[in-house]
């Protein structure tokens, strides 16, 4: 699971109105190289959670984010790699995302979230 | 300037809406908004291959055919008759501006023979190719790697096996190909030596133009919600799209058949980039957080309609009916618990897939999904889905069965997600919860396809007198 999914997803249990961010419990992260496409990341830039997105990416081990920035980053190259990177290239292979409301966990294996919901969670 | 399009002859419902969406790719931002101008030539019918297509520039008829599925090619015509004398006098009225830079000395040139519904002897190839000494050629025959193909094609005869009446009158035409589609990518894409395949998986030729359908290029988002194999993702990541999908089965996106056979293996296998993200969640609560919408350029998808392979959402059989009250996972065994789903309805899958596409499709954006159709009904275009955020732009149908065919809809969302919108999704919602059988009952269409056909038990003979269906526009056209 790669950050970008993380910054997109929220524990949807009924009663839970605030499941966003999930916590990040790391078991593995691995890196997988992406190809650079600066339009992807520009139309991406508005639509993510930028204080989730940089506490994601500390808790998997990169801290080189900027705390507060806005659009003007976009035309700096350094800014856009360092997005790319964290967006994209992270991943949470093993480990599991928390509802910071419940603490039910949502196991990642093999990359891949369980966002599924028990029957008396719906 | 007009340009003859000769299509490939299958698929022919999706051969002009192809077409029509690459336009919006290719043409200038001026020029794409009014939909294209298309002209039957002399004596054709309308399922016939050869098509007029008004284009703005060569440059864009060359992209269009370069980047379809379906364009057999795209062509300059010089000129066209009912007889080989009709032909010449036309080629020769044709304004020597527009021929003679393609007849310079120093380039190279072919001419094809082609033909639709009958075989032309290399004998009477040759004869025909011989019959143009009146166009002054001037460069150098290469028929392996030339500057310029010229195209002959004529038609006398649409052949008994295609579908079409027969023909009117002999059609020729003569013309210099501006692009076509590289059909190459279907073999290597095909199904037969993918990897990893599902019940379902989506054909490769359909796939790619669902891609299509979808815009998909680089630096674009495009999600599936039932992405299965990851067949229909695997097309939009060969035209350079970043994708994403989510399926409720665990088992088909997480652990596929092995280590070198499951969703990431299908990408590899085309050194493909691998999908952006993929999660096992129910397209009926998906789990997005709120205040998180436009982020999808494209969702493709081919729903499950229950005639193959029906849909799953949260909440067992029982619960869904309301025999049972929900079952309360113990504490010590919910790290493990499987949970349990139920039948998910056609209907109800369908507005859910609407409303997510509402939500989070950019304006502008695509949603582009198979929707099954009995083919009883004799109005189907009454009962295609509707949405107030999207406006409904091609319709193309595939007869997969005397009882049932699927249409690839796409649509485009014209206006943005209200509250107001949001609201009564919601109420819907609800109402398929609670009138879960309900609804289940009526958006069955497994029986409809398979209960025995009422026309072949019927004892009189009521029904005889109903036209028969048409045959072709099957499988393989």
């Amino acid at each position: 699971m790669r950050l970008l999914t993380h910054n997109m997803l929220s524990s949807n249990i009924k009663g839970v109105s605030n499941g966003f961010p999930l916590r990040i419990e790391v078991g593995k992260v691995v890196e997988k190289q992406v190809d650079f496409n600066a339009d992807f990341l520009r139309n991406m830039f508005p639509k993510i959670e930028w204080k989730a997105f940089v506490d994601a990416a500390k808790t998997v081990g990169y801290a080189e984010l900027p705390e507060e920035v806005d659009s003007s980053a976009l035309e700096s190259e350094e800014f856009l790699n360092k997005f790319h990177h964290a967006l994209l290239e992270l991943h949470l292979e093993e480990g599991a995302l928390v509802c910071p409301e419940t603490g039910r966990r949502f196991p990642v294996s093999k990359g891949i979230p369980n966002m599924l919901l028990h029957e008396d969670e719906v | 300037m007009w340009y003859l399009c000769m299509f490939f002859h299958r698929l022919l419902d999706y051969r002009k809406a192809e077409v029509e969406s690459l336009a919006q790719l290719f043409l200038d931002d001026k020029d794409k908004w009014s939909s294209l101008e298309w002209r039957i030539p002399l004596h054709h019918h309308p399922d016939s291959p050869f098509h007029y297509v008004n284009l703005p520039s060569e440059d864009a008829a060359r992209n269009i055919a370069n980047r379809s599925i379906l364009v057999k090619g795209i062509y300059e015509i010089w000129g066209e008759g009912g007889s080989y004398e009709e032909l010449e006098e036309s080629i020769r009225s044709y304004p020597d501006e527009r021929k003679l830079p393609y007849l310079e000395p120093g380039t190279t040139f072919k001419i094809t023979v082609d033909s639709f519904g009958k075989v032309i002897s290399f004998q009477d190839q040759n004869d025909r190719i011989k019959g143009f000494t009146y166009i002054p050629f001037k460069g150098q025959v290469n028929l392996k790697n030339p500057d310029h193909k010229f195209w002959v094609m004529e038609t006398d005869d649409y052949g008994s096996s295609n579908g079409l009446p027969p023909v009117e009158g002999r059609r020729i035409f003569f013309g210099r190909e501006v692009g076509g589609a590289d059909r190459s990518l279907l073999p290597t894409y095909q199904l037969k030596s993918r990897n990893y395949l599902g019940p379902t998986a989506m054909d490769a030729e359909i796939a790619f133009l669902m891609a299509n359908q979808a815009l998909a290029t680089p630096g674009k988002l495009v999600y599936d919600p039932f992405v299965g194999t990851g067949s229909i993702l695997v097309a939009a990541a060969h035209f350079g799209a970043m994708t994403m999908g989510a399926d409720i089965d665990i088992r088909v996106v997480r652990d596929g058949r092995g280590p070198d056979c499951n969703v990431w293996s299908n990408f590899k296998q085309y050194g493909l980039p691998m999908p952006v993200g993929l999660l096992r969640a129910d397209n009926n609560l998906p789990p997005w957080r709120s205040g998180l919408k436009e982020v999808f350029d494209a969702i493709i998808c081919d729903p499950p309609y229950g005639v193959r392979a029906g849909g799953r959402k949260s909440g067992g059989r029982k619960l869904l009916k309301g025999t049972v009250d929900p079952y309360t996972v113990p504490d010590d065994k919910r790290t493990d618990h499987i949970p349990s789903t139920g039948a998910y309805s056609l209907v109800e899958c369908v507005h859910d897939l609407l409303d997510l596409a509402a939500r989070m499709l950019i304006m502008g954006g695509r949603l582009v999904f198979f929707y099954p159709v009995l083919r009883e009904d004799d109005n189907v275009e009454n009962h295609f889905p509707e949405h107030p955020c999207f406006k409904l732009i091609a319709t193309s149908e595939q007869i997969l069965s005397s009882r049932y065919s699927r249409v690839l809809l796409t649509m485009v969302k014209i206006s943005p997600y209200t509250e107001e919108i949001a609201e009564a999704a919601r109420i819907k919602h609800i109402d398929f919860r609670e009138n879960h059988l309900k609804w289940l009952e009526d958006g069955n269409l497994h029986s409809a396809v398979f209960s025995p056909d009422p026309q072949l038990t019927a004892t009189g003979d009521s029904k005889l007198g109903k036209e028969p269906k048409p045959k072709y526009r099957g499988k393989y056209v």
